[in-house]
């Protein structure tokens, strides 16, 4: 077992993949002699050769769209979007191209591949409003693709190893709060952490928080002030969040009576109202309380000044206030 | 009339058989192309797509390629082309009616839009010139592979308008890929014609500024299309990178079946269109050279005729799609 950091686990496992599977590249802007701007492709490039870690000129379709080209091609492509907030420009190659391309072939043709971005922000990240956004409900909406949101270096590895062996394409985004301010034991054997399974992080009796990404850690933290004075919460991280863990979702909401979604993206039509929605559909008769969701306020992203950031990120504190209101209700 | 001795030298180094099965390939893709437009107004196909005038375009670029072993990214337009490739006529009436064994999507996506793994054509969506950068992908792989393998991805003039186009051209030009771009002008992106769409006078102009060979073809002529591909082929084939390939075509149907292009466009424009048409004037040419006799041109109209006759009758015996397959193929099923 070695101890490693969030970032390490990707980078890890993509050069594991690389030396296991001749048909897996990456490609994406400075992924090469760089390593990439978070050094999430660092000595790929020594260890394969330029006709397999791409410098892509900086143009975001492209690098989804020929990522697309060599998944039809036969390949397993991993394209890199330097930011999740750099992601639009190839909005219509992964809605309209790779999530489709099963469907409208009638399975005559499939699309293997991820795109992984670094997403989310925080106080202290610095990021801004085109630095820090977390997107993943808008890909969620969309039926063909995956997305995937790990939490710990455990998971980042064990989830990409599986996306990268997934036969469709998949969205795996990356908090870059956690590249380096996380790290862990991981196993040093394969090990493959399959997508659409959620975790329970900690157990607990009497409100479930249902979260996932970096937001997990800040559920963790809250859940421990609670137990404190007496309150058990159990934090489920969902880890993706398409397909959603119904079963998990649903056996911690029927277990506790009490739920609370939260998550860093914003609030409004995001993965919490299809977590309120599924709890209150399948869980009706044994809630206690109405579902509760936190998330992102209604403005578009996190601004730059501390003072600014704070209004729009979670953090244990604004959890455990809602937890608490759960609690007493 | 008497052969001409001179007539296959002059005619691009192609056999005589060689030269009359292009104009039969012709010929079956205009007839079908028309037959699909008659099932439409017959009410029987819900939307149709027409690549009428581009056959030579479509026709001299397959014959270029290594059938069977090179790769074509397509654009709505190419049915003559897929058929060149290797697809059937039943294949797209299958998918002007709706039918569960349409090949390309089952019945899943408009017509127009192909695509067959057996051919390898890569599957097409409608959102355009998205499929410019599959084709660079598909070319990027084949270097990595080291495979002598070219693909060619075709799209109109109002497609090099469009971000994905300036991508894909850039990354090929930058990696040397085997890719031949094809843009197949017939002037007009629906309504809009080419004066609104460039300040350009030809979309090769712009290969310059990407870095790659470019050329400009009247895509009437059957035989100067193949001669323009074929280099453009053998250039990616022998790793010396992409070519813009821009055939000049005409149009002699409205954009769709939903469109009526005599309220944009104006009855000489339309009569100079159709004095243009490509398969009447490789027609005259192969009667000229002596490598059509009398009554062969007639002849082969009927044996692609008979073929559609009976690609039809199958199309309309096959069943509709199961409403329960609605559900399936939006993952890898488990």
């Amino acid at each position: 077992m070695a101890e490693i950091t969030y970032v390490e686990a990707i980078r890890s496992a993509m050069e594991d993949e690389m030396r296991r599977d001749d048909r897996v590249l990456v490609m994406g802007e400075d992924v090469g002699a760089k390593g990439g701007v978070f050094g999430a492709t660092a000595g790929l490039f020594a260890a394969f050769g330029e006709e397999r870690v791409i410098d892509s000129p900086l143009a975001e379709a492209a690098i989804v769209g020929v990522a697309i080209g060599c998944a039809l091609a036969g390949l397993r492509p991993i394209a890199e979007i330097q930011f999740l907030d750099f992601i639009p420009p190839a909005m219509d190659q992964i809605i309209s191209e790779a999530a489709k391309i099963r469907y409208r072939s009638n399975g005559d043709w499939s699309c293997p591949m991820v795109i992984r971005a670094p997403c989310g922000g925080g106080v202290h990240v610095h990021g801004a409003l085109y630095h820090s956004q977390s997107l993943e409900a808008m890909f969620a909406h969309v039926p063909g693709l995956k997305v995937v949101v790990p939490s710990t270096p455990t998971d980042a590895k064990g989830l990409l190893l599986a996306a990268i062996r997934d036969p469709d394409p998949v969205c795996f985004f990356e908090h870059k709060a956690l590249y380096r301010s996380l790290r862990e034991e991981v196993p040093d054997d394969e090990y493959l952490v399959p997508i659409g399974q959620g975790r329970v992080v900690r157990e607990g009796r009497d409100i479930s928080c249902i979260t996932y990404g970096a937001t997990v850690h800040e559920a963790v933290a809250a859940a421990d002030r609670l137990a404190k004075d007496g309150v058990q919460v159990e934090v489920v991280d969902l880890r993706t969040v398409r397909p959603l863990d119904r079963s998990i979702i649903i056996s911690t909401a029927r277990k506790t009576g009490k739920v609370l979604v939260a998550h860093e993206a914003n609030l409004a039509i995001g993965v919490g109202a299809e977590v309120a929605a599924i709890v209150a559909e399948e869980c009706f008769q044994q809630l206690d309380a109405p579902v509760m969701r936190i998330g992102g306020p209604e403005i578009p992203a996190i601004p730059f000044a501390e003072s600014l950031a704070e209004v729009y990120c979670l953090g244990p504190d604004k959890i455990e206030a809602k937890l608490r209101e759960l609690a007493a209700y | 009339m008497v052969v001409s001795e001179s007539a296959p030298a002059e005619m691009a180094g192609l056999s005589q058989d060689q030269l009359r099965s292009m104009y039969r390939d012709m010929v079956l893709g205009r007839l079908l192309d028309e037959r699909i437009l008659v099932l439409n107004r017959q009410g029987r196909a819900p939307f149709a797509i027409s690549g009428q005038g581009h056959e030579a375009a479509q026709v001299g670029v397959g014959y270029a390629l290594r059938r069977g072993h090179d790769w074509l990214v397509p654009y709505y337009r190419d049915l003559t082309l897929v058929l060149v490739m290797g697809m059937e006529p039943k294949d797209h009436l299958l998918a002007a009616l709706g039918k569960a064994a349409d090949p390309n999507s089952g019945a899943r996506q408009m017509p127009g839009h192909y695509g067959s793994r057996a051919h390898n054509i890569v599957t097409t969506g409608s959102p355009v010139a998205t499929q410019i950068l599959h084709a660079v992908g598909v070319a990027q792989s084949f270097r990595y592979r080291k495979e002598d393998t070219v693909v060619v991805v075709s799209v109109g003039e109002g497609g090099s308008s469009e971000g994905d186009w300036h991508e894909g051209l850039n990354w090929a030009a930058i990696y040397h890929l085997p890719v031949v771009f094809l843009v197949e002008n017939n002037a007009y992106a629906i309504s809009v014609p080419q004066s609104r769409q460039m300040a350009v006078a030809h979309v090769a102009d712009r290969a310059a500024g990407y870095g790659m060979a470019g050329a400009v073809v009247d895509g009437g002529d059957v035989l100067a299309v193949y001669r323009a591909a074929s280099e453009a082929v053998e250039r990616a084939r022998s790793g010396q990178g992409p070519t813009l390939l821009e055939a000049l075509c005409v149009r002699l149907q409205s954009h769709s079946s939903d469109d009526d292009q005599r309220r944009y466009r104006t009855a000489e424009d339309l009569a100079d269109t159709r004095a243009h048409d490509p398969v009447v004037r490789f027609r005259t040419e192969l009667e000229a050279a002596g490598v059509l006799l009398d009554g062969d041109a007639d002849e082969i109209r009927q044996e692609c005729q008979r073929l559609i006759e009976a690609a039809q009758e199958e199309a309309d015996q096959a069943p509709v799609p199961d409403a329960a397959s609605a559900l399936m193929h939006v993952y890898a099923e488990a």
